[in-house]
């Protein structure tokens, strides 16, 4: 069966005042129907702006070539027309910070609604019934009330909650969480993390999890691909990746993540910082900063090659690779 | 990995804690009376000094030379104004008065001050009210498409023309129009406020279209506001060019915002999108600067009510300032001080219509 979403050697370039700045380059990716799958890296790696092109929600100016199919469809080239199509009944989206991307001064009901019916064709009174009952699957106390309520009476994580509800309104295949649980405080974001796995569950909803986070990473998704510089550099079960990275770069922000209630470990920052876009060095992008590094990481970037049991890594030196435990 | 609990703290917060007794609306409203109040004393405080800083003599500007060379004619006068009692002392004469809504006689007229501002008032308002509507909607509209097509030949070509009426002076432009409307294409009646022909409609408002309707003399409502057409074209085009710029800077803030993203994230169409969710969160910082707009606008109608004959209050004061008639320069003062503070409070209360966070709990 082809894959619900099937992105293949996407590339994106934005303008800038400097001339156009290549951000993503060569990036293939699938997900399955009901598939959870992750997208991690460290800001400015490209993950968001990959969620961006497959929502049509580039900047004017922007350069997109490669192909991204959702359904069968080819995404990039829609008319605006297709693009409303897909977006909202086809592709959902819940961004990082629920404050922000709820509208302040339309109410929870209205947001809720309105593109209900532009999509499943509803009128008012049972587009409210399907409200009532979202607010209620994602766990929101007196949905009927919360219809009239606007965002800042909620909480962080009942604002996400309710955007997450938006979202899934118009019945949606692929729901694009870009760090939904970021902006939230730690104890909301299991809640959060929780209902999402469920929906999957429950309703074969497909989720592309963006996160900077491997511990999140590794509690929900199945699949994994790890990003740098706007590159795939690893990709993999999530459980494999993250016991026995094959790539310097996933090793390396293993060690750099902290280990939960353990005292008196090492962290081990990576050295150097990721390059801004367009500045990126001529081969592997993370050579500058790898202890692995030989030679001939410099001259081509490396392209993803099968590494055992669905996994994949671009790196030509494939060092062996100690994870701390 | 369902391990993890559902549940967190939080829920619909929309109890709000209301103070017993009287409702808040009340005692908001009954705050700003008292604002007001404070505030109309300090204008009559900071007029009554200002006019009599000024060099020259309210004597010499009302009486003829043949009265002035007469020291009995001067003495009358000022005897009869009070001009001879000491400052303080007109002061406290004129609040006294005030208090019993006596705003006293001009000097130019003769006639009271409350009844000259009765007159004048309706037909000033008749000019800006239309104007400022006009001029909210055509310069949200042109402001937001300015916005939507930011950088495009559409956004350049609404930057000049905003540029050009913010550079054009008020009275230049009523000439052009006059030129143009009235002499070239003889579309529109010169000045005024109803052609010789017809007579004022019975008074209701005072606005001369209003009550032309109201009494059913559509003629004569027709004719009044063709005589509005051509002022209220010049009110109506600088202040969109005020306002254009600047709902252009607030609605491309706005359209910066996640929820726009997330709106046409949501399949929205783009008329949708431009119109509920861009435009009610650009209306904000556009009712700021419409109150602003309006004070603009009124003090631009003393330039154009003597350029179209308009007997408004612009003409009034413009009157009463040269002829240093203190009880009619203090009457306007009142008149403007008390528009303003009516415009910053409809602000306010169109806030809370517009964004519920600032509603008042």
């Amino acid at each position: 069966m082809a894959p619900l979403l099937d992105v293949d050697s996407l590339a994106v370039t934005l303008p800038s005042p400097r001339g156009p700045l290549p951000i993503l380059h060569d990036v293939s990716l699938t997900v399955d129907e009901g598939e959870l799958v992750g997208i991690a890296g460290e800001s400015g790696c490209g993950k968001s702006l990959t969620a961006q092109t497959l929502l049509g929600l580039l900047p004017p100016g922007a350069a997109v070539t490669g192909s991204a199919r959702y359904a069968g469809t080819e995404l990039l080239g829609l008319d605006p027309r297709g693009w409303q199509r897909v977006r909202g009944a086809g592709i959902a989206m819940v961004f990082q910070d629920p404050s922000a991307a709820l509208h302040p001064m339309l109410s929870v009901g209205r947001q809720l609604t309105e593109h209900m019916r532009v999509h499943l064709r509803m009128d008012r009174r049972a587009a409210v019934r399907r409200a009532v009952e979202l607010l209620d699957q994602v766990r929101i106390p007196d949905p009927e009330r919360a219809l009239r309520a606007y965002p800042h009476q909620f909480s962080g994580g009942m604002r996400q909650r309710v955007a997450i509800a938006i979202a899934l309104a118009a019945r949606p295949r692929l729901l694009i969480a870009d760090e939904p649980t970021t902006a939230l405080d730690v104890t909301v974001q299991a809640g959060i993390l929780a209902l999402l796995e469920r929906l999957r569950a429950e309703t074969g909803l497909a989720v592309a999890f963006i996160t900077h986070d491997l511990g999140v990473l590794s509690a929900l998704t199945t699949r994994g691909y790890i990003f740098y510089a706007g590159r795939v550099v690893e990709t993999g079960p999530t459980g494999a990746l993250l016991t026995a990275p094959t790539h310097p770069y996933t090793a390396a922000l293993l060690g750099a993540r902290p280990h939960g209630t353990q005292t008196g470990g090492t962290l081990r920052p990576i050295p150097g910082a990721p390059p801004a876009p367009g500045e990126a060095p001529p081969g592997c992008p993370f050579h500058p900063r790898c202890g692995y590094a030989e030679p001939s990481c410099g001259t081509a970037p490396p392209p993803l090659t099968p590494a055992g049991a669905d996994r994949s890594v671009a790196c030509v030196v494939r060092p062996h690779l100690e994870v701390a435990a | 990995m369902t391990t993890v609990h559902d549940g967190e703290p939080g829920t619909v917060a929309t109890t709000a804690s209301r103070p017993r007794g009287a409702h808040p609306l009340l005692i908001f409203l009954a705050k700003r009376v008292a604002v007001t109040a404070g505030l109309l004393l300090g204008v009559t405080v900071v007029t009554f000094g200002l006019v009599n800083v000024v060099p020259g003599d309210p004597v010499t500007a009302n009486l003829s030379d043949q009265a002035l060379n007469d020291p009995a004619a001067v003495a009358a006068f000022r005897e009869k104004w009070g001009l001879d009692q000491p400052l303080w002392a007109q002061y406290l004469h004129y609040l006294g008065n005030l208090l019993h809504g006596d705003l006293g006689h001009s000097q130019q007229t003769g006639r009271a001050v409350l009844d000259d501002l009765l007159h004048y008032v309706p037909a000033t308002l008749e000019l800006a009210l239309p104007s400022m509507v006009l001029a909210l909607l055509i310069g949200t509209g042109i402001g937001m498409l300015a916005a939507v097509r930011n950088g495009r030949l559409t956004d350049q070509l609404v930057r000049v023309g905003a540029l050009l009426g913010l550079s054009t002076p008020p009275f230049w432009l009523s000439l052009v129009v006059l030129y143009v409307f009235f002499y070239q294409l003889g579309l529109a009646p010169s000045g005024g406020r109803l052609s010789t022909d017809f007579s004022p409609p019975p008074t209701v408002t005072g606005m001369y279209t209003v009550d032309g309707a109201l009494a059913g003399q559509w003629d004569v409502a027709w004719d009044a506001a063709q005589h509005l057409s051509l002022p209220v074209l010049v009110l109506t085009s600088l202040t969109v060019a005020m306002l254009v710029r600047f709902v252009r800077s607030a609605m491309l803030e706005v359209l910066q915002q996640d929820y726009i993203r997330a709106a046409y994230a949501k399949g929205l169409p783009t008329r949708v999108v431009l119109r509920r969710h861009l435009l009610r969160a650009g209306l904000v910082p556009v009712v700021t600067v419409s109150g602003l707009a309006f004070a603009s606008l009124l003090s631009g109608t003393v330039l154009v009510e003597s350029i179209f004959g308009w007997p408004g209050v612009g003409q009034y004061a413009y009157r009463s300032a040269t002829a240093l008639d203190l009880p009619a320069i203090l009457g306007v003062s009142l008149f403007v001080a008390l528009v303003y503070t009516l415009v910053n409070l409809t602000v306010d209360l169109l806030y809370g219509l517009i964004d519920p966070r600032i509603r008042l709990s």
